[in-house]
């Protein structure tokens, strides 16, 4: 491929306000999507302490039902729809066209529109909190018929998902353009870095799974507002029908939700235990496995209902295990004989595979038919999600956080204060979560604003404990943060021997990312810069 | 060091655009089958289609009939069809950079365009059952719905062409936005030879 050298795009100097509001720069977009979702996360956050106080003792009146049916409907709706979905989008914004020597996304303009549309759907989210009836209160699943009788809040919420629905769609078009077309020359696709991989077969869910819900949320709306009975079974409609289109797309968005983080993780991994990432090609298919069985198992959401086809999607979700497991034992090997350095995004990255490790035997459990029909509907499954999107995504997000910070910002994050966040968070994620599998042994209902059995109490008080040390441990984080603003910006081209494009360039990268690009034979283009190539795929 | 620089593709492939705007109308094939999926599960939950057992004394007495008219539709699915082959010479003629003839025959695309949505809004005037007529008019007004807002997206798409084909911005080698619009107004006319099928033939 012949290459024609263009002139390097000068600084172009606009208001500071004016520049941040017209962007198109992938990496500006990235960081305004970073402070969108941390804001929610912020909230999300908020409102699970609200649940947490509420459930700390049985028979609590600190909110009344109706006000609880909101907030945990809308700390489940902020955190997924508003907090986890978009981040990737911010690593994905900064990091991927860094990570595949490219200037930019393939489409810069759509890229600004995918982020300008979480704004307006947040407001409208929220804005259910000043209308009468309240905010949604279906749950983030807004199970029909319930949600048919939800008042305003309902539409708005409904508005606000197609909103964040659009962009994440548009988005993942545009994710799969700059992979497929804007790689560095050298790099071919299995040259490309680990975590640009999970976020294409994240895009590809994105991409199929997410209009999915726009229909269904469409059917939503208009059996709410023009007299509609899709659900409605006096008009011959069929309530389970909600269920199926709703989880065609929300199953696929677990995945959405938590193969950026083995991204990360798989990213993180190999750069602290000074060796390759284990089996890259393997690892590359298992993703892509994932991604395809995502699309089969969504009825395992609906064993109860009794009107899907148990052993298919029992069977399917078994088998979704077993990429799931090829990347726990990529990611041991990685570490295994490796000269392990113990810094916090290697931290977070072990906090991750091990917390994740549980979600995926808890979740295993839950894919056999008899045992789904004892826990459903539990704090078993509680248990579970949070396991892999708090102990997963979360804790990969941390990680992520404190190993790109130096090349978002320029400044390194405290060692000591992320090494006090990360004990805390562990402590305290563990504590809030590993009771609720006890408690739905026990038969304790999700979703319910109160209960009368004392036996609860116990580990309820544990798990509101565990969910204010979490909140604890954001205090070393946002000192940490403080701390590296006011220092100045100093870190290197590579503070950690990284392998993979983005620590070729300065930190921050200059608008235009690189001025040039070393040649690249392998996933691990700066490993072979500074040890000679090694031969690669 | 390689120098920093744009690759020049040595093959001829599909621009990034192109392949942008596929991967769009991927998307949109899976929004419309999450509608047709809910259309068949419900045909399939009915008792008999369309659902007259359904249809409760108040709505029998409003008039409410569950049927639909072929006729019109015939002749508005034709004109769609037609519409296809017209957009199809437009991108031909542009091709060849006869410019005035690519503007013609959008011209022809966009009359038939608007005639079909002129033509689905008076069969919705007729039409002897409403959106909250059972799950029979609910998915019926949802789909051509649906359908109906894509036509009208597309004839705004072919308007934009055209405004930029008079204005001279296409040539035979530079002619994206057109191929784009065929392949749009191509996709909203196979969604509807679909829809006719499943609601018309096999209803």
């Amino acid at each position: 491929m012949a290459t024609i050298a263009v002139p390097r795009p000068g600084e172009y100097r606009r208001p500071v306000v004016l520049e941040w509001l017209t962007t198109v720069d992938h990496k500006k977009l990235g960081i305004l999507y970073l402070y969108f979702t941390m804001f929610f996360f912020a909230v999300g956050g908020i409102l699970a302490l609200l649940v947490r106080t509420q459930l700390a003792v049985a028979d609590n009146d600190f909110v009344d039902n109706h006000a609880y049916n909101q907030i945990f409907t809308m700390h489940a709706s902020a955190m997924l729809f508003l907090f986890i979905i978009p981040i990737w989008a911010a690593f994905g914004n900064y990091v991927v066209p860094l990570q595949i020597g490219a200037a930019d996304m393939a489409f810069p303009r759509i890229n600004a529109l995918s982020f300008w549309l979480l704004p307006p759907a947040g407001l409208l989210m929220f804005a259910g909190f000043l209308v009468d009836g309240g905010s949604a209160a279906a749950g983030w699943t807004a199970y029909s018929p319930l949600a048919r009788t939800m008042g305003t809040g309902m539409d708005l919420w409904i508005i606000a998902v197609v909103l964040l629905g659009i962009s994440s769609t548009i988005g993942a078009a545009n994710f799969l353009v700059t992979m497929l077309r804007m790689r560095a020359p050298g790099m071919t696709l299995f040259r490309m870095p680990v975590f640009c991989w999970n976020i294409f077969v994240t895009s590809l869910l994105q991409l199929l799974a997410t209009p999915v819900l726009a229909s269904a949320l469409a059917m939503l709306y208009i059996d709410r507002n023009f007299g509609g009975s899709f659900f409605d079974p006096n008009g011959g409609g069929n309530a389970v029908l909600w269920q199926n289109v709703f989880w065609f797309y929300s199953h696929p968005a677990v995945y959405i939700m938590i193969l950026p983080g083995m991204g990360i993780v798989s990213e993180i991994l190999p750069v602290f235990s000074r060796k390759p990432l284990f089996g890259y090609k393997a690892f590359v298919f298992a993703t892509l496995g994932i991604g395809g069985l995502g699309f089969s198992v969504w009825a395992h959401h609906m064993f109860t209902t009794g009107a899907v086809l148990k052993p298919f999607f029992g069977f399917m979700t078994f088998m979704i295990g077993v990429p799931t497991g090829v990347k726990i034992f990529n990611w041991l090997a990685t570490m295994w004989r490796g000269s392990i350095s113990f810094e916090p995004p290697m931290l977070f990255a072990i906090g991750f595979v091990s917390m994740f490790l549980i979600g995926g035997i808890n979740g295993t459990f839950s894919a056999a038919v008899p045992v789904d029909f004892a826990i459903h509907d539990t704090y078993f499954v509680v248990a579970h999600i949070h396991y892999v999107l708090f102990g997963g995504s979360v804790f990969a997000v941390f990680g992520g956080l404190y190993y790109w910070f130096p090349k978002i910002f320029g400044r390194r994050l405290s060692d000591s204060l992320g090494n006090a966040q990360f004990v805390l968070m562990f402590i305290g994620f563990n504590l809030a979560f590993f009771p609720m599998h006890l408690l739905g042994l026990d038969g304790m209902p999700r979703r319910i604003a109160t209960y009368n059995n004392t036996d609860w109490e116990f580990l309820n008080m544990l798990s509101t404990t565990g969910a204010f040390l979490i909140a604890v441990s954001m205090i070393p984080f946002l000192m940490a943060v403080v701390k590296a603003f006011m220092s100045p910006a100093d870190q290197p081209n590579d503070p950690w021997q990284g392998n993979t494009l983005e620590w070729y360039t300065s930190s921050p990268p200059p608008v235009h990312n690189f001025d040039d690009l070393p040649e690249i034979h392998s996933e691990r283009p700066l490993f072979d810069l500074r040890h000679g190539t090694t031969g690669g795929h | 060091m390689a120098a920093y620089g744009v690759a020049v593709p040595h093959k001829k492939q599909l621009s990034n655009g192109m392949l942008g705007f596929i991967l769009f109308l991927a998307s949109e094939v899976m929004f419309f089958g999450g509608l047709f999926a809910a259309y068949f599960i419900a045909r399939a939950d009915a008792p008999e289609w369309p659902p007259e057992s359904l249809l409760t004394a108040e709505q029998l007495a409003r008039g409410v009939e569950l049927h639909l008219e072929l006729p019109l539709t015939l002749i508005a699915t034709i004109l769609l069809v037609l519409s296809s082959v017209t957009i199809q010479l437009a991108v031909m003629q542009i091709g060849k950079g006869r410019r005035s003839g690519m503007v013609w025959w959008l011209f022809i695309s966009i009359v038939l365009g608007v005639v079909f949505l002129a033509m689905q809004m008076y069969d919705y005037s007729q039409l002897p059952f409403g959106s909250g007529d059972t799950v029979f008019g609910t998915t019926f007004y949802t789909l051509t719905g649906f359908h109906g807002a894509h036509v009208a997206g597309g004839v705004i798409f072919m308007l934009v062409v055209l405004v930029r084909g008079l204005g001279g911005q296409f040539s035979s080698e530079h002619h994206e936005a057109v191929e784009a619009c065929s392949f749009y107004w191509h996709f909203v006319d196979i969604v509807w030879i679909a829809l006719f099928t499943t609601l018309y033939i096999v209803g």
